[in-house]
Order: structure tokens, then C-alpha cells, then sequence
């Protein structure tokens, strides 16, 4: 009799495997942790492989950021998904843009608004861990992210002074006043998640499909987010589209392009 | 979309290949982000955005396209000329994918390239062809080999400034090969290439034709895949234990080799054993087996609750079980921006398990210079060293392996800083004659003492001539402090030697232990939060010295400045007529030598009374143990 082998793992195997890893850690360590969920491919995924490290129950919060301006099909995914998947939503709310930093660019200054909706959230839930579903392949700023990334007072992110990150081994300080973000789905690249999105079947907003010649490849704020000319209408299209794009992602999202410096300004202060 | 329809099959959906990740090192300035764009370039792997960003982002400081500028994207990297993270970047070649990552030259930002290098699967050292090894190629290659990096390509980097003549490059390849040599570092290819030109890149440079070798992408593409680790033992560290649903599930990634349905288990270092009653995954084909690197749940019968660390290896045959040591060697590398002492304790994380540990010894330290080994009293920071460890119970592990999650230890201080990486070589002795002494360290800070008491504790060392006062000042100012609220304990002489130290006598060996048992007492009770007064004649300046290594921070040095004469002529125990008439050998003042502090922190002055001095004592313990705010 010959004994069952175990399979070869292909790249989405690892994929998942490590993020189930950061997922457990971080659980573990990081007590209160939430999940942000801002509805998009990206943290769809997340959520799906927070089931599978939880056997189906994620044993923590799902929270929404709401700037109150996404696209009204995204409030119905959000409202279906809750139900479907039995997730404990928190939500939050996002200040008028008028408190905002008045010197950022107008883009900036409204993406601004959930940076300081997100940290009243933590405030108020004493969060000690926020998993978040940003990507390195996004944003050269995002490159540099550790997966466990402590922020200090203010929700600061320190990017000259982070801690060494090395053989499954994350950084968990404990002090007063600050939290670590977890990114489980940092070395993911965007046709990974559309490749584990069509390997799972994982449902997405619509959105995300072309109609009428358009479709959305990021979805951020119906006021900062811009449709590609596109007429992928399925998964699979849309798998076909990016094996032969050149242009980045996040070419939609306003608040990239303002300046040299304004994403990353928005980083150092908070935002994802 | 459901979400209940997953596919039985992935026959239908293209498998992809795993990412190969490769680091690239090297000395600062010696072109590692031009050979980073370079890459990108020659493979088509910009986004179109991304090569107009350089473009303009050169025109604007007015120079000729940078290559570089691609990977320096923050502001900041930009504004000082070097860049302060690792970052990743995906390329592709044929239909290999790949994952760069850049390491950062400049010294300070050790721990960044430590962070990118540690999963690369090959580095590629850029030397430069001109300045050749220098201190950071050093460093680097140091660091391959102890993070275990076991395919390492080397690219003699601005091999135009030589003209690519063959004697003068290889006269460079050959002190590199030299230092690789030294670390037992494989080298697989040694190419001549200009990153800024592209030479021996992507395509063959025309400029060397007595190189018959690979270019940098075509010994890319030669890396071999890691060796599977699906058939060595079984190894799960426990990562969580979860009940859901009334069900249990044993949460892990497997290290490596294979478990399957029926297997018996070993769980950590206590002997207890289970068998595999089910292998979970979530939304997935249920299968009975699995291998290497998948994450998985493991239901276990008897349905026993492991701790997170306990280690799962194969029950009942010793040849599969993995050492146990409370002793460990380990070559460190040290990431503190203080040098390493032998004595100073750390958890060591080794996967999910944490074990407290002290460093016993520090058998060598490398020497950066020309990778030499001796032994040495301090690991410097950012420096190399063999350690001994010794933990408060066995460690399970398996010796590190370049290349395996085996061994992978790492040091943190009591904030959970990772403060340096410890790969684990194997069981240590413990030295003949020794006891094996593991100590634990306290997990309450003294942050949390000093909360906990309202004020910080200290060390008074209290040195002056028999009869000076120091028992009498300190009795005063202990009563003083008390009733303020203070927690304080005087250990005197006499005290001490009624019982502690009853076995002493006055010999200078003797007084010496006798100082070395007081002063460990008074550690001990400081850092329990007290403030201490020792109140000891301790007359030599050496025996004192030690005294304050043994204290450390917070030891305070407190001369009681009597004259001999008012001494004598106190002489409340009778002590000095006794010597004078020569019954007592050895008396500190007649016929022993008392060495007066030259820089006591407190003196309290020759004449002054018993009550000023305790007020002056007071003040200073007050000023010295107040709590900033």
C-alpha cells in the first residue's frame, strides 16, 4: 500500500497558508484585534481567509469605516455579506471634511477623513490589533510595510525606526497607547487576489465588472475613484485583462497622483 | 456568486508557480537600486506609470534618468540620497516569477535588510569592481550565511570604470571569493557586469568577451527550487487551540514532513501522546494528509488541550524526536543598539514556543575586519558572536540548517523588541564543576515596582571607619523614610554577620565575600522595589568596585567622612582599645588600611552630627528616588 503524498503547494497554497499564519498570530497576540473591511476584492479575501484560519467562525469584530460616500452597491454587499457570513460589524464614522488638514491636496483631504474616522474607532474599541488588507504591489509607500506594524501615540507609522522583521517572528509591543497593524495579504499581488477570488468563488461587489465599456479595478469613494476603460465582465475576464495590463492599480485613486509626497503624508499619519 | 460552490477540482483553474525571492546586498553606493531598475527595465516589468514617475522625478533634480529612483519612492529616501527600508518588487523571466528585494546598504539599517533577506531563496552581492570588498560586503555576506542563505550569485558591479579588462576584475572576483570562502558561502557565478549600461544583465555584454559565464538573469533562472522537506520528521509547533462549535482544533503550520490521519504524536517535552483524529481545513477538499508549510487544524484523541509551543514530532522513536537542551550554542547576530553582556537574560522565540533564557557565555566574537573569532567580554552592537544560552526548562529544537525553519531562534527583551537572531547549533555541556544554573527572569517591569510603591528603588552604600556613624545615620534615616511612606531596608555589618555571613571572619578573602553576599542582597531587594542602605566599613576601593558591578544602575556611593580620631574616641563597642592593645589582628583604621572614596555621590562631613547627617542622607535618598511625574 502506498501512502496518500501531500500536494505540491502552488503559489496561492503559500499565499494562504502564510496569511492563515499571520492571521492565528495575530489573534493570539493581539487582544483586542478587529478586521477592517472596507468592502473591496482585497478585503473580501481577507475576510474569507480569516474564516478558513478560524474553521468558518472568525472569532473577532469586522469593521467598516464609513465615509457615508461609497457606492450604494457596496452598502447592499455589506448589508447581504454580514447576514450571509455571520460577521459582528462594528462601524464607524468618518468626520466632515472641513476638520481635515486644510494644506493636504482636495483628494487627500477627503481620503483623509477615514484616517481620522478609523482612529476614533480604535479609540473607542481599545484596539490593540487592526488587521487591514493593504498589498505591497499597491503603492511604492505600501512596499515598505512591515506585516505587523506597530503605531505609536497619534497612530503615527514610524517608517525610519520599524523593528526587524525575520523568520515568521512579529513584533507585539505592549504599551499604552499603541496599536499594530496586521497585514496578512502584504505579498499578494492584485492577480493573486483575482486568481484566489476565481479558485474560491468568493463573491465581490459588482462593480468590479465592466458595463457599458467601464468597470472599477479599485474601489475607494464615489467622489475619488474613477473607472478603467475595460470590458472584463467576468472573473476570468478580468484575470485575461490584468496578465497583459501595464498600468498600476491604484491609477483610479485620486489622492496617489495629487504630489510626490501625498500618500505618503497620508501613511505617516494613519491612513491604510 | 455562492460561496458554497467551491470547486471539488482545481483541474480547471491554472496552478501558478511560487515566487522566487531574492535579496540583493551589497556595499552602499556600490549600485544596488540601478541594478534593481535595471532589472525591471530589462524585463518589462514596469508598470507604465512607474517609468514616467522616474523620468520626471529625474528631469526635476536635473539629472539623467535614475534608475534608482524607482525603488527610492518616499520623499525622504529621495531627500537624503539612500534608501532606509527593504522593499519588494516583482519581476518575471519566461515563466519564472520572482520577488527582489532591496536591502539597504547604509549600517544603521541592519535590521531592514535582515527583514527583506531572511525568506530570499539566493542574494546577489553587488561589489563594485573599483572599491572592491568593503566593510558592509562583509557584513552582508556575514548575514547570508547566518540567516541561512544558500545560493549566493555575485555581480562585479561597474566593470566599466575598469573597461572590463579581464586581469584587474578578476583580481576583485578573486578577494571576493576569498571572503565568500571564509563564511563557507557556496558562490554560484561571479559575473562582470555594468548595472547603469546593462552589461551582462539581461543581455551578454559585448565588452568582455573573455567571459563565457551566465548573465545575471540566466543564473536567476538557474536557482535551484528548495529541497522538499515533505519526507523528513514530522514537525508541528502548536500556533493556538480553538473550540468552535463544541469541537477542539490543534492550530499549526507544519515545519516540516507529513502527518496524516492515524498518526501517533508526541506533544512537546512532557511526554503525553495523541493520535491525529482528523486534519481540518476550512472550505477545502478533505484530505488526510499534509505537508510542508500548510496551515492546518488538527483534531486530536485522546482530545488533549496543548499549549501554544508544544511541539508536535512523531511519538515512540527516538531517532525522529528533536534534541532537548536547557544549554544551547548559538551564533548570534545582535540587533540592540547596546552591546550584549554575558548574565543579561531574554525570552527566546523559537516558531510559537518562548523560553526564558540568560546568556552563560560568549564563546567568540567575530571580527568584522578579517572575520576572525576570539573570545570576548561583550558582543558589540550589530556584531557576531557564538553564545551560550541557558534556559529555565528544555528546549525542543532542531539544530538551524540554511535554508529550514529549523533552529530559527530569536531574542526579544522584555517589550517584545526583537533584539537579535540566535539560530540554535546544538545541545551545550555545561562546563565541569559547574551546576547547571538557569535562571528566570521576572516578567514585571520596574516600571510597574516603581508604580506599585510610588517611588524607584536605589542602592546607598554607606563606606566610612568602624564607629563613623554608618549604622546610626542609616537606622535614623530608614525610621525617617518609613514613616513618609517609603519601602526601605537597612543591611548592616554586624546584622549580616550574625547570621548570613556567620561563617566569615576578617581576612581580606573573607571581607571580600562578605561584600559580594551584601551586595547581591541588596540587588535582590532593590530591584523587589526597595530603597537599600548598606551600612559596611568595606575599606578597599576594589571590594566596593565590586560591590557596584554586582549592583549596577542605582548604586550610590555615600562616604561617612569621620576622622579616625573622633572615631576612637567614640569607640562605642570597644573596638579600637582592643586593637590598640593588639587583640584584634587586622583592625580597618590601626592595622588594616581604609581607602576613602574619591568620588562618593553623598559625604556626609567629618564633624557633623548624627542628626544633620541623617536630614543631609534623607534629602539625597529623596532627590534620587522621586518618581517623575
Amino acid at each position: 500500500m502506498t501512502l496518500e503524498q501531500p500536494r505540491i503547494m502552488d503559489g496561492l497554497d503559500q499565499l494562504e497558508a502564510q496569511s492563515i499564519f499571520i492571521l492565528r498570530e495575530a489573534y493570539r497576540k493581539l487582544k483586542p484585534m478587529a478586521l477592517l473591511w472596507s468592502l473591496g476584492k482585497d478585503s473580501n479575501v481577507m475576510v474569507w481567509l480569516a474564516r478558513k484560519a478560524f474553521m468558518g467562525h472568525i472569532p473577532f469584530p469586522v469593521m467598516h469605516v464609513d465615509t457615508e460616500k461609497k457606492f450604494p452597491e457596496m452598502y447592499a454587499f455589506r448589508d447581504e455579506y454580514v447576514r450571509k457570513w455571520n460577521l459582528d460589524l462594528l462601524l464607524g464614522y468618518c468626520p466632515p471634511v472641513e476638520e481635515m488638514d486644510p494644506s493636504l491636496p482636495p483628494a487627500a483631504r477627503s481620503a483623509a477623513r477615514k484616517t481620522a474616522g478609523l482612529a476614533a474607532l480604535i479609540e473607542r474599541e481599545k484596539l490593540r490589533g487592526v488587521v487591514a488588507g493593504i498589498r505591497r504591489d499597491e503603492q511604492a509607500t505600501r512596499a515598505k510595510e512591515r506585516v505587523f506594524s506597530p503605531r505609536g501615540a497619534g497612530h503615527r507609522w514610524d517608517v525610519r525606526n520599524q523593528p526587524p522583521e525575520f523568520w515568521d517572528q512579529y513584533a507585539t509591543p505592549h504599551e499604552e497607547g499603541m496599536h499594530v497593524r496586521v497585514h496578512p495579504l502584504l505579498s499578494w499581488r492584485e492577480i493573486d487576489i483575482w486568481r484566489y477570488i476565481e479558485r474560491e468563488n468568493i463573491p465581490l461587489v459588482d462593480l468590479y465588472f465592466a458595463k457599458n465599456g467601464k468597470r472599477y479595478r479599485s474601489l475607494g469613494d464615489q467622489d475619488i475613484t474613477n473607472p478603467i476603460e475595460s470590458n472584463a465582465s467576468t472573473v476570468a475576464e478580468v484575470i485575461a485583462e490584468l496578465e497583459n495590463s501595464r498600468t498600476s492599480e491604484r491609477a483610479g485613486r485620486a489622492m496617489d497622483h495629487e504630489s510626490e509626497d501625498a500618500f505618503e503624508r497620508l501613511r505617516v499619519a494613519g491612513y491604510l | 456568486m455562492t460561496e458554497t460552490s467551491f470547486k471539488e477540482s482545481r483541474e480547471s483553474v491554472p496552478t501558478h508557480a511560487v515566487s522566487t525571492p531574492i535579496v540583493i546586498v551589497g556595499h552602499v553606493d556600490h549600485g544596488k537600486s540601478t541594478l534593481i531598475g535595471r532589472l525591471l527595465y530589462d524585463t518589462d516589468s514596469l508598470p507604465d506609470g512607474r517609468l514616467a514617475q522616474i523620468v520626471e522625478g529625474s528631469r526635476k533634480r536635473g539629472l539623467s534618468v535614475e534608475w534608482s529612483f524607482l525603488l527610492d519612492s518616499l520623499q525622504i529616501e529621495r531627500d537624503q540620497g539612500v534608501t532606509v527600508d527593504s522593499t519588494r518588487i516583482p519581476f518575471h523571466v519566461g515563466d519564472r516569477d520572482y520577488v527582489i528585494v532591496d536591502a539597504p546598504g547604509h549600517r544603521q539599517f541592519l535590521r531592514n535588510m535582515i527583514t527583506g533577506a531572511a525568506d530570499a531563496e539566493a542574494a546577489v552581492l553587488v561589489v563594485d569592481a573599483v572599491e572592491g570588498v568593503r566593510e558592509q560586503t562583509r557584513r552582508h555576506a556575514m548575514l547570508l550565511r547566518l540567516i541561512g542563505i544558500r545560493h549566493v550569485i555575485v555581480l562585479i558591479n561597474k566593470a566599466d570604470m575598469l573597461d572590463f579588462a579581464q586581469d584587474k576584475l578578476e583580481r576583485t572576483e578573486a578577494d571576493v571569493r576569498n571572503l565568500l570562502g571564509l563564511l563557507e558561502i557556496n558562490v554560484s557565478e561571479v559575473i562582470p557586469a555594468s548595472a547603469r549600461d546593462g552589461d551582462n544583465i539581461a543581455t551578454r555584454s559585448e565588452r568582455a568577451e573573455w567571459y563565457k559565464g551566465p548573465t545575471l538573469l540566466e543564473a536567476l533562472a538557474n536557482i535551484p527550487a528548495p529541497p522538499s522537506r515533505a519526507n523528513l520528521a514530522f514537525r508541528m509547533p502548536v500556533q493556538d487551540v480553538y473550540r468552535f462549535e463544541g469541537i477542539r482544533y490543534v492550530a499549526g503550520r507544519i515545519e516540516r514532513g507529513t502527518v496524516r490521519e492515524g498518526d501517533r504524536l508526541e506533544i512537546g517535552g512532557q511526554g503525553q501522546e495523541a493520535t491525529v483524529a482528523e486534519i481540518c481545513r476550512w472550505h477545502a477538499e478533505h484530505r488526510g494528509v499534509a505537508g510542508p508549510g500548510e496551515s492546518i487544524a488538527l483534531r486530536l484523541e485522546p482530545d488533549l488541550v496543548p499549549d501554544r509551543g508544544d511541539l508536535l514530532f512523531p511519538a515512540q522513536d527516538k531517532a525522529l524526536a528533536p534534541i532537548r537542551s536547557a544549554r544551547v550554542k548559538t551564533r548570534l547576530f545582535w540587533l540592540r543598539g547596546e552591546a550584549l553582556h554575558v548574565g543579561e537574560s531574554f525570552r527566546l522565540r523559537l516558531a510559537t514556543a518562548e523560553y526564558d533564557v540568560t546568556v552563560v557565555s560568549i564563546d567568540a566574537v567575530v571580527d568584522l575586519d578579517d572575520l576572525s573569532m576570539s573570545p570576548g567580554d561583550e558582543v558589540p552592537p550589530d556584531g557576531f558572536a557564538e553564545v551560550t544560552l541557558a534556559a529555565s526548562r528544555m528546549i525542543l529544537f532542531d539544530p538551524f540548517i540554511p535554508g529550514m525553519p529549523d533552529g530559527r531562534g530569536v531574542l526579544v527583551d522584555r517589550f517584545q523588541n526583537i533584539v537579535g537572531g540566535a539560530p540554535l547549533l546544538e545541545a551545550a555541556e555545561v562546563p565541569s564543576g559547574e551546576h547547571a544554573i538557569h535562571p528566570t527572569i521576572s516578567r514585571v517591569s520596574g516600571n510597574s515596582r516603581a508604580a506599585l510603591h510610588g517611588h524607584e528603588s536605589a542602592v546607598f552604600w554607606m563606606t566610612g571607619l568602624p564607629g563613623s556613624g554608618k549604622s546610626t545615620i542609616a537606622r535614623g534615616v530608614e525610621e525617617r523614610l518609613i514613616a513618609d511612606g517609603y519601602a526601605v531596608t537597612v543591611l548592616d555589618g554586624d546584622t549580616l554577620r550574625s547570621g548570613l555571613c556567620q561563617d566569615l571572619g576578617f581576612s581580606p578573602e573573607d571581607r571580600r565575600e562578605n561584600i559580594r553576599r551584601a551586595a547581591h542582597v541588596a540587588k535582590i531587594l532593590s530591584e523587589s522595589g526597595q530603597i537599600v542602605l548598606v551600612a559596611l566599613v568595606s575599606p578597599l576601593r576594589e571590594d566596593r568596585k565590586l560591590a557596584r558591578h554586582i549592583i549596577g544602575a542605582g548604586w550610590r556611593e555615600v562616604f561617612v567622612d569621620t576622622a579616625l580620631s573622633t572615631c576612637e574616641a567614640r569607640d562605642p563597642k570597644g573596638l579600637y582599645a582592643k586593637a590598640r592593645e593588639g587583640k584584634i589582628p587586622d583592625f580597618t583604621g590601626v592595622s588594616a588600611p581604609y581607602e576613602a572614596p574619591e568620588r562618593a555621590d553623598v559625604v556626609l562631613p567629618a564633624e557633623g552630627n548624627e542628626t544633620s547627617c541623617i536630614e543631609q542622607l534623607t534629602g539625597a535618598i529623596l532627590t534620587a528616588v522621586k518618581r517623575p511625574s
